[in-house]
């Protein structure tokens, strides 16, 4: 089974490197899953999850990233983003708390209001933190 | 000539200054090598960005209708420049070359105060700016040694807002780019409109945009221009860093000369004072006689 190298770049350095079998993203235009010799493309980013499934197709490595875009070009996929975790370093306790914060501010926020898109990025970004960190490594998911 | 004391205060006192500033320098030392490595850091993000962004730029047709407004150059009504300084100064002419450079662009270019505008990070840039009356928008003075990419952007976010609401037509960075740890050069580059992405060995490939380009344009331009100011920003830490370990440890040297120099004429002093202690005893013994 062939792989494509994969790197999630963040500007704080690079956040993850390998040869996998199958990127799954979800782009603002919808989930797509790319495997190797796919066409160049380009597409920005949800802030979501991304999986990333080895060979033996047992092993999946899971991200967290924040928007950005994946890049795909003839022999490598790249994901470029501001901010991006694997699952391992993420820091739940932290992210709850900026939860607690983001909702807090939300219940006093109008969708008009100036503060309201970034306190829901905010909640966007804890909630898939949490979500990210709480997933268990064995369960083999099918989707 | 100063008496022996004179000069015994002012060694303890120089010995004292060199004690400080060697510490100074091994402070910004160990910051250098951090903000280095953040620097570095950053380097592979945005030289990924700059070819994704330069590939759809560069397949995008000349002056087509789907421009997005950072691309465009529209007629220059006002220019803005972000200049980058920093707080504490004890850095040699790290600042001063930012801000000469500055001075005479904008005196070159500009007739009237109505024509530009400034925007400053650091203290000494804002009041050197304010003391001189220049019309200053926004500053900056609370940037961090280790550079919270978070507020950096938001700051970024700041000065980009001032293009795309059109309050100015043109932003100019100016700032001191890091070359090793004993060189600094003022750089000046213009942010914004995105002019010179297509510049340098361009790789051909034809990206599917997905959903289209404008759309991918949307997304990554803003996130290409916060990542430049973000990059300057690390690039100017580093660069100060540098500046002030270059600094501190002149600083270090002259001391050490001012001590030898000091000492030397405190043992003159001294042996001054034994010959005329003796040259007393001998006269008053030879009057005696």
């Amino acid at each position: 089974m062939s792989t494509v190298h994969t790197d999630i770049v963040t500007p704080a350095g690079k956040v993850y490197e390998g040869d996998v079998h199958m990127v799954c993203v979800r782009a603002t235009s919808g989930e797509m899953g790319v495997l190797p010799h796919h066409i160049p493309l380009v597409a920005p980013l949800e802030i979501a999850l991304v999986r990333l499934k080895h060979e033996d197709e047992k092993k999946v490595d899971y991200v967290a990233v924040h928007g950005g875009f994946i890049q795909v070009s003839r022999d490598k996929v790249t994901i470029l983003s501001e901010a991006a975790e694997k699952k391992d370093d993420i820091d739940v306790a932290r992210a709850e708390k900026a939860r607690d914060l983001a909702r807090k501010q939300l219940g006093t926020l109008h969708e008009t209001s100036p503060g309201y898109d970034s306190a829901m990025r905010r909640l966007k970004r804890s909630e898939l933190r949490i979500s990210t960190a709480a997933i268990k490594e064995d369960a083999v998911p099918n989707k | 000539m100063p008496s022996m004391r004179e000069i015994k205060e002012k060694i303890a006192s120089t010995k004292q200054m060199s004690k400080i500033t060697k510490a100074m320098q091994m402070v910004a030392a160990a910051r250098l090598s951090r903000a280095q490595l953040s620097a570095q850091n950053y380097a592979a993000y945005a030289g990924k960005l700059r070819e994704v962004v330069a590939s759809i730029a560069s397949a995008m047709p000349k002056g087509g209708d789907s421009k997005h407004p950072m691309l465009a150059t529209r007629p220059v009504k006002k220019t803005a420049y972000l200049v980058l300084t920093e707080n504490r100064g004890l850095a040699g002419a790290y600042d001063s070359n930012v801000l000469k450079y500055a001075q005479n662009r904008i005196r070159e270019k500009h007739q009237s105060p109505d024509e530009y505008t400034v925007i400053v990070t650091g203290k000494i840039g804002l009041k050197f700016f304010t003391r001189r009356n220049y019309p200053v928008v926004f500053s900056k003075t609370d940037v961090a040694d280790e550079i919270n990419f978070d507020d950096a952007v938001a700051f970024a976010r700041k000065v980009i807002d001032l293009f795309n609401t059109k309050k100015v037509d043109e932003l100019h960075l100016i700032y001191n780019h890091f070359v090793n740890a004993i060189s600094q050069t003022v750089e000046d580059k213009q942010l914004l409109p995105l002019t010179n992405l297509t510049e340098g060995p361009a790789k051909k490939t034809n990206y599917i945009y997905e959903p289209d380009e404008d759309e991918v344009l949307k997304n990554l331009l803003p996130l290409y221009a916060e990542g430049q100011i973000y990059g300057a920003l690390l690039d100017a830490k580093a660069a100060e860093q540098a500046a002030r370990m270059t600094a501190m440890r002149s600083a270090s040297d002259n001391a050490s000369d001012i001590i030898d120099h000091l000492s030397l004429s405190y043992n003159r002093a001294r042996q001054a004072a034994i010959t005329q202690e003796i040259t007393e005893i001998v006269g008053g013994a030879a009057a005696l006689e």
